[in-house]
């Protein structure tokens, strides 16, 4: 990936740790690489991709810069959240940061992403930036919705990233829609419709899948299975907990989610597939570090070893780092200081955050309808609130 | 993509019995909506006066802005065609979501005749499957296209209640304004003729709650093509209450194109007496009732309100400041029904115009039986009507 797709990902805020590493000669480098994947891919009715993914050293140092910069994110959240900075409910992705990067390795702008409401990581992934996702989550004019969305409503429409949703699984009919008029206009694009293995089983996802394999759109559907739906493991759930097996007549992959390179070469084979052949099902195996929400410790249905077992074993950054080192791209030293100037962007992104203003009360009233009809609106007292629908 | 029209401004052009003046502007532009600039009400008042001779002669009369031409005959059902037939033949990104409306034509033959006219890409055959199928539709329009989702009886509607609601009704919100929804969510509901509980219902109580969404009903096949057509070109989600016993309906429209306000109520039958406000079938059992009214001395001012949602406040309360008194004929259930919600927003702007209790008649809070008697019970009927009349005007 030459050095302009990374000033292309690598927004003006981040400028400093651009001109550190393009200083290097080595890391920069856009040179070939191949790595194998951790393990194979299994597959349903299809032939797999092969463990052999093509990368190049910049781009495994913006898989390691984009992962650290979600990742300190969601811990931010979290102490902004203690802080009562963040109400209401927020559900952190940390742990699950190589799905997001190694999905938006793999695709264009043009591809469409929908998710639920684990979706802080996504929209920077899309190309959301840090003070927007702030102050979203806490409220401000700043943030991306405006204020009025939250946590679990985060979009980004010139990017086509669609949200941000927070009924379980109804987000993935609106991904066959965004497929269908993918189709219909006749672009060469695909959409990745994400959910988790709690939402696998409802009902709307099969009449979704079974319309988008009856007229051959490029529909991806995506489960990231963290293995635990809120409080309830996979097992408990799903009688079948294969999940990339479940769309039965539609093909499928499992793929192991904290591996950004297999994410990488899944989302681009499940791409080519889709707009070629029609919908298919990505399995991505990962794991969540924090419960399911900020109001759950995430340790009464699991063990804190199974946690810090799978931050040790599987960590996707980590795995990152290890590969960097290995093939010599970065020295520790330098890793280091990319996370600390991470740290600091965050910190001034919250800070920039916190000085936006909490949204004006006529607010209220903006966006009800695209327009509205001089309709007039009012609060309970009809003297404080009151608004003409624009 | 086809521009889209502006159609949320107050004063409507294209309601019937408009001078002649409106007439000629609707003969003009192709796609334009003949609709006066915004305004709260000073438009309205300038362009709406009416010769009540010319109406009270008639009272069920259809009539129509001075067209150009004779017009055409139609059935309702066929007018709501032309209407899907016009508006995708001008904007390529209109298409059709719903069971059988492809190659089937449709349960009650709305879209027949689409699928060979516009291809299976455009008139799309669902499967069963109302919850995926409407979601899908507001996926779509999430990215530009404008669908038409049919529920083959209003009442399938329910297995969408989530997509409706939180997606459809909620998504320009809380994206901050990023994306519409221009869908529009169209079916047959109400009272039948013996279909039984599940399939007699009346959802426009269930989503008048629903912030984001518009609701109209149409009644008649002039204002059935009219709405559809606006509803189509509106920015905003639209649910298009038809009703299953009103398809046939007989009815001569104008040949020109014409396009008719969502947010207005439509005067049927000026009067001095009382106010009677309804929508969709119960319109014609008003009209029944006026009959009988106007031979007993009475003179209704009888209003098909057509919008359910807003409600078109400002041609209501003309008619309250006029009449003093207001009854509401309704089909939906008494308990939360649009009558409910209607009484509260006179009572609410319009309390010191009333000199008698606003009257509501509303079908009884019971599934609707099958059995004939029964059924008719279960709805108002004409001479309930002239009973509630009798009683205001005392």
């Amino acid at each position: 990936m030459a050095a302009a797709a990374l000033l292309r990902r690598v927004p003006a805020a981040r400028a400093p740790a651009t001109a550190l590493m393009a200083a290097r000669a080595i890391s920069g480098s856009t040179a070939p690489l191949t790595i194998e994947t951790s393990v194979p891919f299994t597959s349903h009715i299809v032939d797999p991709p092969s463990r052999d993914v093509t990368t190049t050293p910049a781009e495994i140092l913006t898989f390691f810069h984009d992962m650290s910069v979600m990742r300190r994110m969601e811990i931010a959240a979290d102490s902004l959240y203690k802080a009562k900075l963040i109400r209401g409910f927020c559900h952190l992705y940390d742990g699950q940061e190589a799905v997001a990067v190694g999905m938006e390795a793999a695709i264009t702008r043009s591809d469409s992403i929908i998710t639920a409401y684990r979706d802080h990581c996504t929209y920077l992934a899309r190309g959301g930036d840090l003070v927007s996702a702030f102050a979203e989550l806490m409220g401000r004019q700043a943030g991306c919705s405006r204020g009025k969305g939250g946590s679990m409503h985060f979009y980004k429409k010139d990017a086509n990233f669609y949200g941000g949703h927070g009924i379980v699984g109804a987000q993935v009919p609106l991904g066959c829609g965004l497929a269908f008029a993918q189709k219909y206009r006749k672009e060469e694009s695909a959409t990745f419709a994400l959910y988790g293995d709690g939402a696998a089983n409802q009902g709307q996802l099969f009449e979704a899948l079974n319309i988008s394999a009856l007229w051959k759109l490029p529909a991806i559907l995506v489960c990231e299975n963290n293995h635990y739906g809120m409080g309830t493991a996979e097992w408990r759930a799903a009688k079948s907990p294969a999940y990339y097996k479940r769309g039965d007549y539609v093909p499928g992959l499992k793929v192991d989610g904290m591996d950004v390179l297999a994410v990488k070469q899944a989302c681009k084979f499940a791409k080519e597939h889709a707009i070629a052949n029609g919908p298919i099902v990505l399995e991505m195996d990962t794991y969540r570090y924090h419960g399911h929400s900020m109001s759950d410790p995430g340790s009464t249905y699991r063990t804190r070893d199974e946690i810090s077992g799978v931050r040790q074993e599987r960590d996707p950054i980590e795995r990152v780092r290890k590969l960097i080192l290995a093939h010599d791209l970065a020295t520790p030293a330098e890793l280091k200081d990319m996370e600390k100037e991470i740290r600091k962007e965050v910190d001034d992104a919250i800070a920039k955050a916190k000085e936006s203003p909490i949204p004006d009360t006529s607010e209220l009233f903006t966006n009800v309808y695209v327009k509205g009809f001089g309709v007039e609106s009012f609060g309970a007292d009809r003297k404080e609130l009151r608004a003409t629908l624009p | 993509m086809a521009a889209a029209s502006s159609l949320h401004v107050a004063a409507p052009v294209a309601t019937p019995r408009v001078g002649s003046s409106a007439g000629n502007r609707s003969a003009s532009a192709a796609r334009v909506v003949r609709v006066a600039a915004a305004g709260s009400g000073a438009a309205r008042a300038g362009g709406r006066l009416v010769a009540r001779a010319a109406v009270a002669a008639k009272e069920n009369s259809p009539a129509r802005a001075a067209s150009k031409s004779d017009g055409h005959e139609v059935l309702l059902f066929e007018a709501l065609r032309e209407a899907l037939i016009e508006e995708m033949k001008v904007d390529p990104t209109v298409c059709v979501f719903g069971e059988d409306v492809g190659h089937y034509g449709g349960s009650y033959k709305v879209t027949k005749g689409l699928a060979e006219m516009f291809g299976d890409l455009r008139v799309l055959d669902t499967p069963i499957a109302e919850n995926s199928f409407t979601g899908m539709g507001v996926g779509a329009a999430m990215k530009g296209l404008r669908p038409v989702i049919e529920g083959m009886n209003m009442g399938f509607l329910l297995l969408a209640y989530n997509q409706i609601s939180n997606n459809c009704g909620m998504l320009h919100y809380t994206s901050g304004g990023q994306f519409k929804i221009p869908v529009v969510i169209r079916g047959p509901g109400g009272v039948g003729r013996q279909l039984g509980a599940e399939h007699s219902q009346r959802l426009e109580s269930y989503f008048q709650s629903i912030p984001g969404l518009q609701m109209v009903a149409c009644s008649t096949p002039y204002n059935a093509k009219g709405l559809m057509k606006a509803a189509i070109r509106s920015e905003n989600p639209v649910v298009l209450f038809e009703h299953v016993l009103l398809y046939n309906l007989k009815e001569k429209i104008p040949d020109e194109e014409y396009v008719l306000c969502l947010e207005e109520a439509e005067m049927v039958r000026p009067g001095e007496h009382v106010t009677i406000l309804t929508y969709s079938r119960m319109r014609y059992h008003v009209m029944q009732a006026a009959k009988t009214l106007v031979n007993k001395g009475y003179d209704p001012e009888v209003i098909d309100i057509r919008s359910l949602k807003p409600f078109d406040l400002h041609t209501i309360g003309n008619s309250i400041k006029k009449t003093h008194r207001v009854l509401i004929v309704e089909e939906c259930m008494r308990t939360g029904g649009i009558g409910a919600s209607l009484r509260s927003a006179i009572i609410d702007n319009f309390w010191d115009y009333l000199d008698a209790p606003i009257m509501c008649l509303s079908s009884q809070d019971v599934p609707t039986p099958y059995a004939a008697p029964l059924e008719d019970a279960t709805v108002v009927q004409p001479a309930q009507i002239v009973a509630a009349v009798e009683q205001i005007c005392r």
